[in-house]
């Protein structure tokens, strides 16, 4: 990983440069992947030349870029060609978008997580675009028999002012084509922008409403078989033995085989690890029979025991402990309020809080839970595999694809150049998809009964299959004295993880300030969730920041820029990882945009604000009663995340991630009993609904020159914190364990 | 297995399947119309919504063998080049994220109009509630179906 994801821009243009030195040409069936309009297939180009790895023009002018990182929904596959053809400087109609395949070699960092894909693609992508424009510049000189510097570029066409010549793109693109690639290239600076800032319309749009083949489970081939698999109902046990006669006699059905995830004495990676890794294949004719077919293996279970892994998790190994039993949720619970208790690991402390807190006038100590929570991504995991003795095929939804090829390599004993890798679009992420254990099992499938096949999970399957949000508790204790708080006391733990980040405000805002973490091992897996930890803490925080105010009796949203005034004018430690001018910043744009002194009548407000990914994010959520019942009424979202790139696009994530925190905040969780989650699909597992959606969602950024940072996750988390908020001030009613309406436990 | 002749957006089809294969299936599977989605199985996403005679239904309830001489429609049949004003609304309001789900909230969309041309919002989340969406679109999803209201 380390490797691969240096900027390693300079390593493609050699590669694509070699490329085009041959006199790169490529041939028509590619065009069958485009999204040309009828009218440019009426003029479609006999020769298209690649300038380098991301992009091709052609002899029309038309241009082709590809799209390196997998669009898991937060439009990268609109945004990140965007970055490309503002440099390039060609009109955005003539763009094509075609999605590339895993290739370290031409491009880098092909992956969906953390919310990195535009801010590590903003240089090298950008510089992409500029070299080929410098390349085809060079080439206009000369066809014009003038200086490149005499030239100027404006959408796709090249002008000559002194003389009015000019000449397209597609002219010169054969020549540009074999031109030696440039060592360096000026960009453009953010006020010459033309595209990026600019809205422009997904570019799967017409796809998506037409419901053309487009995600990994719609992919198919010839002679392709299907498969399901069948997994313990319950973390802690593992199959012990299994008879296959009734499933086996059914129609369509080809195959029932028990198989291993990991060969002898593989290493296992976190990425591609699952709580059961002996698993039964069910094989057959169509999706229909392997799913009725699956019912009727009777399969007998025991307990798994004490199980460790050890874990390569971005060159680093991590040992994973999982206890042997049948774990429930109030088990958990009792777990979690005893761990509080005892030994914990001080992270961060500054001053003398034990000494504020015994001089104290008033203690304030509240204790904040969440649950697990299911990523449930609407595509259920799925994956084409083709594996050969001497090569492997994979298509479909993948986050992490550059992490899951050697894992595949090794699993199939090839070589990793013989291993191919297809992202399609991805019905949903969330980082479950980071989690690629399905791409082993569809490839053990398909090497075992030597036929290409696509593995399909059942909802169930998917919900039971781990890789969850992990259940968290944090307690917040603050001494107040003389009316204000001189202390601040966190500690946050969860299974298996704390979601504490201790060098977050409000550290640097308080004198004095300690931060402790404890954790739980557990068997029931988990990974990475929209927004990881900060997804729990900015509710617990943001709930505890607004009783702190209401203790001192300040307004809410004052108090939050007022510690921030503090810890950017004196801050405390050197550690903390935020500007506190930009997260002071979105708080005052919440304020003027939300009209935050006179809210309308009978709606009742509440704020947070909250920083991760790099970005900055404060909500005003408006909560009406309605029958007596409160119901988000309007969020206000005011987000810091650099250079918006496509602004209608971002307001969508904005949107999508304020009714994503509500939902999960008021409605969702995973419990468990016996070792088996309570919920398996969506009549038990509440998601939220068109009808319990905010009317609105008002989205502000601010407007900025700075580097991009990220917008998938940042809109996610503040969202909770500021309902809870608006809830109190609806009902009256603090609300410190999640899921708001209510458990099911 | 039994024979059906199925009539599937304006064209008749036939596949010989179990009587018992959800009409999601036999869609994807066998007639390669793969624009209707897979999402939970027990009717509680929308995901697979079709039309059954111009009504919405959840296509993964909906055995092959019940369909009879019913015509279908689903999201590959409601126009001819992608242009019912219902998916020219959704490309206007940019409202896909993953996309996953929009087919059929597409369906559940026209379904409704078809049946109250000028839907209130009470009206379209009644009729939109069975269409989980995951990424949390459900705001552009209302404008756009207001705006293909306006289009009819």
């Amino acid at each position: 990983m380390a490797n691969k994801n240096v900027n390693n821009s300079r390593r493609f243009f050699i590669k694509s440069s070699l490329l085009a030195g041959g006199g790169m040409m490529l041939s028509f069936p590619m065009l069958e992947a485009c999204n040309f309009s009828p009218e440019q297939v009426a003029t479609m180009p006999k020769e298209w030349f690649e300038i380098n790895g991301y992009l091709k023009i052609a002899d029309n002018g038309l241009v082709t870029i590809m799209s390196p990182n997998p669009e898991i929904g937060q439009n990268v596959k609109t945004s990140m060609p965007m970055l490309i053809a503002e440099e390039l400087g060609c009109n955005w109609d003539d763009v094509s978008v075609e999605q590339a395949p895993l290739n370290s070699n031409k491009f880098f960092h092909q992956m969906a997580g953390g919310s990195t894909s535009i801010s590590a693609a903003w240089t090298p992508l950008r510089k992409a675009g500029a070299t080929a424009r410098v390349m085809l510049t060079k080439a206009a000189a000369t066809a014009l028999e003038v200086e490149a510097s005499e030239l100027r570029v404006d959408k796709g066409t090249i002008y000559h002012d002194a003389s009015g010549r000019s000449i397209g793109f597609g002219e010169v693109a054969s020549a540009a084509a074999v031109l030696d690639v440039p060592e360096e290239v000026a960009l453009k600076p953010v006020k010459d922008f033309s595209i990026i800032g600019t809205s422009r319309k997904n570019v799967d749009a017409k796809k998506i409403v037409t419901g053309e083949s487009l995600f990994g489970i719609d992919y198919k081939e010839p002679g392709m078989l299907y498969a399901a698999i069948i997994h313990p109902p319950a973390f802690g046990l593992k199959i012990k033995s299994f008879d296959a006669s009734r499933a086996l006699a059914m129609p369509g059905i080809t195959d029932v085989f028990q198989f291993e995830n990991y060969r002898e004495g593989q290493a296992k990676g976190a990425f591609d690890l699952k709580a059961h890794q002996t698993q039964i294949a069910v094989v057959g004719n169509s999706t229909w029979e392997v799913f009725q077919a699956k019912k009727l293996v009777d399969v007998s279970y025991e307990e798994a025991g004490d199980q460790v892994n050890e874990l390569s998790f971005f060159g680093r190994t991590n040992t994973v402990k999982w206890p042997a039993g049948l774990e429930s949720t109030r088990q958990h619970k009792e777990q979690m309020n005893a761990a509080e208790k005892g030994p914990k690991r001080t992270e961060r402390k500054d001053g003398n809080p034990e000494a504020q807190f015994a001089a104290a006038d008033q203690i304030l100590e509240r204790t904040y839970y969440a649950p697990y929570l299911a990523h449930n991504t609407l595509e259920p995991l799925n994956f084409f595999a083709d594996v050969k003795e001497d090569s492997a095929r994979f298509v479909g939804p993948i986050q992490l694809p550059e992490i899951l090829e050697p894992a595949l390599a090794a699993r199939f004993d090839l070589p990793v150049e013989k291993v191919d890798i297809m992202m399609t679009r991805i019905g949903g992420g969330f980082g479950r998809k980071l989690y690629g254990h399905f791409m082993l099992e569809a490839g053990v499938i398909s090497h075992t009964i030597g036929k290409p096949v696509k593995l399909v999970y059942t909802r169930e399957d998917d919900m039971s299959a781990g890789a969850y949000r992990p259940s968290y508790q944090v307690t917040y204790r603050a001494a107040i004295k003389n009316n204000e708080v001189t202390a601040v006391h966190v500690i946050a733990g969860g299974l298996p993880e704390s979601p504490l980040a201790a060098n977050r405000f409000p550290a640097g805002a308080f004198d004095h300030y300690q931060a402790d973490s404890w954790t739980i091992d557990s068997n029931i897996t988990t990974g990475a969730f929209r927004a990881p930890r900060s997804n729990f803490m900015a509710s617990a925080e943001q709930s505890f920041i607004d009783e702190m105010a209401e203790a001192i009796g300040k307004d809410p949203l004052d108090y939050r820029i007022a510690l921030l005034e503090r810890a950017k004018s004196n801050p405390v430690g050197e550690r903390n990882d935020y500007d506190a001018e930009r997260y002071a910043g979105v708080l005052r744009l919440v304020k003027e945009k939300a009209n935050w002194e006179t809210p309308k009548p009978g709606v009742h407000r509440g704020v947070a604000a909250y920083f991760c990914h790099a970005s900055y994010v404060a909500n005003v959520v408006d909560v009406v009663v309605e029958n007596g019942t409160p119901k988000v009424d309007k969020v206000f979202a005011a987000i810091d995340c650099g250079v918006v790139i496509n602004p209608d696009a971002a307001t969508n994530l904005a949107e999508g991630g304020s009714v994503d925190g509500i939902g999960h905040a008021m409605y969702s969780e995973l419990t468990f009993s016996d070792g088996a989650p309570n919920q398996t699909n969506f009549n038990q597992y509440r998601l939220i609904r068109h009808n319990e959606a905010p009317k609105e969602v008002e989205v502000h950024f601010v407007e900025s020159d700075i580097d991009p940072t990220g917008m998938g996750e940042p809109p996610f988390p503040p969202v909770m914190g500021a309902l809870a908020n608006a809830l109190y001030q609806a009902t009256g009613k603090r609300l410190y364990k999640q899921p708001f309406m209510g458990s099911q436990a | 297995m039994a024979q059906y002749s199925l009539y599937v957006n304006g064209v008749q089809k036939t596949v010989d399947v179990d009587p018992s294969t959800p009409m999601l299936w036999v869609l994807r599977d066998h007639l390669d119309l793969v624009g209707t989605k897979f999402g939970c199985g027990i009717a509680q996403c929308g995901a697979c919504t079709i039309h059954l005679n111009g009504t919405a239904v959840r296509s993964c309830q909906l055995p092959v063998s019940a369909v009879g001489n019913g015509e279908i429609v689903t999201i590959e049949g409601i126009s001819e080049n992608g242009d019912h004003p219902v998916q020219l609304a959704w490309i206007k309001e940019d409202v896909p994220q993953c996309g996953y789900c929009q087919a059929g909230q597409i369906m559940s969309a026209t379904a409704l109009l078809k049946q109250n041309p000028n839907p209130t919002d009470e009206e379209i989340e009644a009729a939109m509630a069975g269409n989980l969406c995951r990424c949390g679109t459900y705001i552009r999803i209302k404008k756009a179906v207001k705006e293909a209201a306006s289009n009819l």
